[in-house]
């Protein structure tokens, strides 16, 4: 048993980490689809999207083929409009909420359509939005992700000026370095980029990180406002013995390797155990089969009823061939020569309903042993805590707080996305970034209507 | 099973099922085709003096994804040989005894001309003949086709030629393109046809590309109006076929229904308008002749559930229930009801109702789902939200009746009765 890479050929490589959802091929499906559209009116589609994206609009957009407009229409309310429509999870957002789902028929491919549109727009680079005469205010962002992004279009777009101080070499946050390669590539990502900056009045400053290159102190003062959408980024710890050898990684850090190396660079063992059952989770384990390994191994200490994937998300990790035991939480990591042998697990019961109103996990007292040579821990991702501590800005377990303005407790600093909300969803990062916006044009008495579907 | 058997003046076919006269009839190849796979008859297309087409020749109005729901064409009458169509009509007879063969034809506008053609026509052995007074393009220019059915008087001469040397039946094929066909159908009657066929196709322009701007179809860089078809013209068709069956002189005799019959229940339709067959063109050029299967199967089956025997037990049982608007019962009243269990939650008929109509729908708002209600005092029972709700049976019309009594416009004026406020 070992941890290698190279495990595969190119073209399997390329075959496991090709597109999960391919796009509609040609116009002539997309109208099909398209047309399968009720139009419903005060939609539940629109109103179960973070974003409130007009998807009855956009959908008969593209059925009268004025394909421009429909991608106006979507990236009016979601500039990552593109990028959600490949990771959006949407069984549970839109497409959950088609009304077809009462019919007992399949829901529209609500995501679909929307990638045959931004897909469209994006590659032919049109310049769907139009940049207001410079304010001649300037504006500071921290973190190119999702809710940095989203926050400075639709603040280039009221004439602010906004610079992007982004620690990584490549924007795009999680989208870039946080999802699995099969639902999105590194070029859409910086196909993605480019187009939102394409407005103009942006700038990104690369290989900049908050507390090293960069203060915050440093950013008020030269800034007339400033904006954190720094995201989450520390993997939580399991606090469990033998969890230093050498073979036990983090769920994050094995996907950013997965999405900043070339495929056959990332290494990974025969016998795989991933800890957790969320969406990164999966993307871990669904990965680590995909890139060779035997034997792919999911624990979670609670059942189905209470996982945190969707489904869909389940489905994609069993038909990827992951075996999964449920109710067992890993308890003690053992070795041999300092590297990974065996995880340990502690089987359990269901008990009384916990904070988050899932029945919680009692230990049953058994104890069952895998053979494995690499775990995976995807126990959940941690907020910048030291950091947001460190900046004296009010936050609970290291979660800022802020106001209904997006205002963290910091004048003239506002704050959203994961690094507020702990963690979820792009498409609710993108929301966060146009809320923050609102909040800092309303602080700059930028009083222009933010969000608009004029063309 | 149930028989479906038809005879039009004389001329017996398994079934009513027709092809019309147009592409699909216009050699022997196709009609052979046409009558393996099961069709009752043909009208083989029309015959005249041969003519020279242009391509393209078709255009087609798409809708909602779903193709050829109108059609359009310029193409002339037959573009073969006289002698050749007529041989090849006298080969299929002998191929095919039991089906109806009748041959369309249109000559200049001379009596000799006429009665030269209908004698050849007559010489094959044909069924009946179908007089072409409804070709909207090309040889309307030649005072010929729908210039003949647009004036009763030259359309009466033109019977009254061919009624002097007719042996077989002789069909009389009206123009849409008139205010109302009844005219013409009225002086082709009184100048002896044995029967009436309509429609014949409507002038059109379908539509024009939006990168050449030439309007289709496109004939190097030009257009031309061309005559409509398909599906979309079925209602068209339908009220000028009921206008000939309610007068009491044109209902006398027999009618061939055509203009979008596409299935069996098309055809259902047009018989009980009073259509004695039906012919069928478009549909056939989408699908091929294979679609007649259904036809006649669905048919059967569907007298069968209706306990018909025979075709002539339902012909024209609908046309005593079409009236005129001042004679419908005012006191008829229904509203609408909306089924929440059936209901989807999708708000067409809300906004509908609420942009377009009465605002007679209450919406109670819900996160993602909404609910909505029918207003029964103001709903007017005009059928909008039935008709746009995308669920099977989900809203229905519920009877009200305002008054026990039947009453209509005029006696509800005579009786100086108060009108509504809405």
């Amino acid at each position: 048993m070992s941890i290698t890479n190279f495990r595969l050929t190119t073209d399997e490589y390329d075959a496991n980490f090709a597109d999960i959802h391919p796009p509609f091929e040609n116009l002539a499906a997309a109208l099909v689809e398209a047309n399968r559209c009720l139009f419903c009116y005060d939609a539940p589609c629109i109103k179960s999207c973070p974003t409130s994206i007009d998807v009855p609009k956009f959908i008969k957009q593209i059925t009268t083929e004025n394909i421009k407009g429909s991608a106006h229409t979507i990236f009016s309310s979601n500039i990552m409009g593109g990028g959600c429509s490949r990771v959006c999870p949407v069984e549970k957002l839109c497409e959950g909420a088609c009304v077809y789902n009462l019919l007992e028929e399949k829901p529209i491919e609500i995501a679909r359509l929307q990638r045959y549109s931004t897909d469209i727009a994006i590659s032919h680079k049109w310049p769907l939005f139009k940049r207001k005469p410079s304010t001649g205010k300037r504006v500071a962002i921290v973190g190119a992700g999702p809710a940095g992004l989203s926050c400075a279009h639709v603040l280039s777009r009221e004439g602010v000026d906004v610079t992007v101080y982004e620690k990584e070499s490549k924007g795009g946050g999680l989208m870039t370095y946080g999802i699995a390669a099969y639902k999105v590539t590194p070029a859409f990502c910086e196909e993605e980029v480019d187009y939102i900056l394409s407005i103009g009045g942006i700038e990104i400053k690369y290989n900049q990180t908050l507390g090293e290159n960069i203060s915050l102190a440093e950013l008020q003062s030269n800034y007339d406002a400033v904006y954190l959408g720094i995201g989450v980024g520390l993997a939580r710890q399991l606090n469990i013995p033998g969890e230093e050898l050498e073979g036990v990684v983090d769920a994050i850090s094995f996907i950013y390797d997965i999405r900043s190396k070339g495929f056959n660079q990332v290494k990974v063992g025969d016998r795989v155990a991933v800890i957790g059952m969320g969406m990164t989770a999966i993307d871990a384990a669904t990965q680590a089969k995909r890139l060779g390994a035997k034997e792919v191994t999911m624990v979670y200490r609670r059942t189905e009823a209470e996982m945190p994937c969707t489904t869909v998300e389940l489905d994609l990790a069993k038909l990827d061939g992951c075996k999964i035991i449920w109710l067992a939480a890993p308890k003690e990591i053992t070795g041999e020569n300092d590297h990974v042998s065996q995880l340990h697990c502690s089987t359990m019961v269901l008990g009384e309903p916990d904070a988050s109103g899932r029945r919680s996990p009692i230990d049953a007292g058994e104890t069952i042993v895998l053979n494995v040579d690499m775990v995976i821990k995807a126990a959940g991702q941690m907020p910048f805590e030291a950091l947001v501590t460190s900046n004296n800005i009010d936050h609970q377990y290291g979660k800022m707080w802020v106001d209904a303005n997006s205002g963290t407790s910091i004048p003239g600093v506002f704050a959203g996305g994961d690094c507020v909300n702990g963690g979820k969803e792009v498409v609710d990062a993108v929301q966060a970034g146009k809320d923050g916006a609102k909040g800092i044009l309303n602080y700059l008495n930028v009083n222009q209507p933010v969000i608009t579907n004029q063309y | 099973m149930a028989d479906i058997s038809s005879n039009f003046l004389g001329i017996k076919s398994p079934n009513p099922f027709w092809l019309a006269s147009a592409p699909p009839t216009d050699k022997k190849l196709n009609v052979l085709r046409a009558f393996e796979a099961g069709w009752g008859g043909v009208v083989w297309k029309t015959l005249g003096t041969q003519v020279k087409n242009v391509s393209s020749r078709y255009s087609a109005v798409d809708y909602h994804g779903s193709r050829v729901m109108g059609f359009n064409n310029i193409e002339l009458i037959s573009d073969r040989p006289l002698d050749i169509n007529l041989r090849e009509i006298k080969e299929v007879l002998k191929e095919f005894p039991d089906r109806a063969l009748v041959i369309s034809l249109m000559a200049d506008n001379s009596r000799e001309s006429w009665h030269e053609l209908t004698k050849k026509m007559q010489d094959t052995g044909a069924h009946g003949l179908e007089l072409n007074f409804g070709c909207p393009h090309g040889m309307t220019e030649r005072g010929m086709g729908a210039a003949v059915g647009q004036d009763p008087e030259i359309a009466r001469m033109v019977v009254e030629w061919v009624m002097e040397i007719a042996e077989i039946p002789v069909i009389t094929k009206l123009t849409p393109n008139v205010h109302s066909v009844v005219p013409t159908g009225l002086a082709s009657v009184q100048a002896g046809t044995n029967a009436l066929s309509l429609i014949n196709t409507i002038q059109s322009v379908t539509g024009i590309d939006l990168d050449t701007f030439v309007p289709n179809p496109n004939v190097a860089g030009k257009s031309a109006f061309g005559g409509y078809c398909g599906p979309a013209v079925k209602p068209i068709a339908l009220k000028m076929l009921a206008t000939i069956a309610q007068n009491e002189t044109t209902r006398r005799v027999p009618i061939s229904g055509i203009g979008g019959i596409s299935t069996w229940k098309d055809a259902v339709e047009f018989m009980l308008l009073g259509a004695s067959n039906v012919q069928v063109c478009t549909a056939a050029m989408k699908h091929g002749f294979r679609i007649v299967e259904d036809m006649c199967e669905g048919l059967n089956y569907w007298m069968e559930d209706k306990g018909f025997k025979t075709l002539d037990d339902f012909i024209g049982k609908s046309v005593p229930a079409l009236t005129n608007w001042e004679d419908l019962d005012i006191n008829y009243h229904i509203v609408a009801n909306i089924n929440q269990d059936k209901c989807i939650h999708c708000g067409l008929c809300y906004i509908a109702c609420e942009d377009t109509s009465h605002q007679s729908i209450a919406l109670d708002y819900g996160k993602p789902y909404n609910k909505y209600t029918i207003k029964e005092e103001e709903c007017v029972g005009c059928n909008l939200c039935k008709l746009v709700c995308p669920v099977d049976r989900c809203i229905t019309m519920v009877e009200q009746r305002k008054g026990d009594e039947y009453l209509n416009w005029k006696d509800f004026q005579r009786l100086g009765l108060p009108l509504n406020d809405h």
